[in-house]
């Protein structure tokens, strides 16, 4: 099973760079960093996965737990992607209304 | 021996759908489809005993990430080029 | 030439991390290796710090979910952190798109939605709010329900296309959590010895008013996030007219 889980990791990691290295429209290279931070939060708890052990909540029959500590920092990870990405969203409608494109080549261009 | 042919289900849709999220030429279904692919990350969390962690990306990324991405293509361009 | 650069670079991505991921061996935290011998008690302790975080959280904080012990307890000071950067998120997206309308013709939504949208609200403001409450006895936390929270009013919003949250309710909710968070923060500095340190009680274990002050700074969290991603989804929506 933990095969499967690195193939995902991995093919959401160069799918997202070929995105961001490829394409020319601003909304495109966005969604494609959307992406790769899933495939890293992702990869952050797969590591800390023991097989046999089961969800680290207590409990009288269990002694093997699953490790708790990448769980805290992926929870903190994923609320702070969501907010970064709106606050650059903003800021492509507000190049989209000076320039009336979503090319990256006005940037170029000073 | 099932929970394997689930995880390998699972990994190949993220797959596809990350394929289609970044060749696709109309923006809308590209934001889609990046939306499912969270959706199926999510699953997989669960199936790696994090419960809080599936709750906060089901909720974060298969919703409001999506809604991002709506409202702001409402309001630039909708086709690619 | 940019697309051929862009697959041999994926394609080289894919095979080193595949190749970096043979190497990881099962780490077992249980194993013998790990412990040592207390030269003072004599106990046998374990050195490493996710063992000690298993071992010591129901005794330690009272709490049952161990992950909600490291976020609120042991590891508290970054959890300020990650609601200061939701604050400058919320606030950049408030200030960007203030001059900017949206002049563009809305059409209603179907009879279903309509009707249905309104039976469902209060159940998914419940959820949310039972989510946070619960948050060291059950999965979840602050944040998780928070989010469920900012998604029953996303619903509300996609139904009726006149509906629009007051800015000053939203703004002043924000704030009051926020500063809830760090007056107990000082308070743990003036009755005990550090900032954030569990000054209440610890109660018993399995309770709902247990843990100390857990469950009201989880609270505090909860209303904080809901208040601003409901916040942002309205600053994105459109300008009341």
């Amino acid at each position: 099973m933990i095969w499967a889980i690195y193939f995902a990791i991995a093919s959401l990691l160069a799918i997202g760079i070929y995105g961001v290295i490829t394409k020319k429209n601003l909304m495109k290279i966005f969604i494609s960093i959307s992406i790769m931070e899933t495939g890293v939060n992702l990869m952050l708890i797969a590591i800390g996965y023991i097989p046999g052990g089961t969800a680290p909540i207590e409990n009288g029959d269990f002694t093997t737990y699953v490790d708790p500590l990448p769980q805290a920092l992926v929870l903190t990870a994923i609320v702070i992607g969501v907010s970064v990405l709106a606050l650059a969203l903003v800021m492509v409608i507000n190049y989209y209304e000076k320039n009336k494109t979503l090319e990256y080549r006005r940037l170029m261009k000073w | 021996m099932i929970e394997s042919i689930i995880a390998w289900v699972m990994a190949l849709l993220a797959f596809i759908a990350a394929v289609y999220a970044v060749e696709a030429k109309d923006l809308l279904s590209s934001a889609i489809s990046a939306g499912i692919a969270s959706l199926v990350v999510s699953i997989l969390f669960l199936m790696l005993h994090a419960p809080d962690v599936a709750i906060t990306e089901a909720s974060i990324g298969a919703g409001l990430t999506m809604a991002i991405f709506v409202y702001s293509i409402g309001r630039t361009e909708r086709w690619e080029k | 030439m940019r697309r051929m650069a862009g697959i041999v670079l994926a394609a080289l991505l894919f095979a080193c991390i595949m190749y970096a991921f043979t190497f990881v061996k099962t780490y077992d935290y249980n194993s013998s290796d790990y412990y040592y011998t207390d030269p003072i008690e004599g106990g046998k302790v374990n050195e490493t710090v996710t063992g000690h975080y298993i071992e010591n959280t129901k005794n330690e904080t009272g709490a049952i979910n161990a992950v909600t012990a490291i976020v609120v307890e042991y590891r508290g000071f970054d959890t300020l952190g990650e609601v200061t950067v939701l604050f400058t998120a919320s606030t950049g997206v408030s200030m960007l798109l203030y001059s900017l309308h949206q002049r563009r013709k809305r059409r209603e939504a179907n009879l279903i939605l309509k009707e249905g949208s309104k039976i469902v609200l209060p159940f998914i403001l419940l959820t949310g709010a039972y989510i946070f409450i619960h948050g060291h006895l059950t999965p979840g936390g602050g944040f998780p329900g928070g989010s469920v929270i900012a998604s029953g009013f996303l619903l509300m919003m996609v139904a009726y296309p006149k509906y629009f949250l007051k800015e000053s309710r939203v703004s002043i909710t924000e704030s009051v959590a926020g500063m809830i968070f760090v007056l107990i923060g000082m308070l743990g500095l003036v009755f005990a010895s550090y900032f954030l340190e569990n000054f209440l009680s610890l109660g018993d274990v399995g309770r709902l008013f247990s843990a100390g002050i857990i469950p009201i700074i989880y609270i505090a969290i909860g209303f904080k996030v809901g208040a601003e991603l409901s916040g942002i989804m309205n600053n994105l929506k459109g300008v009341e007219e």
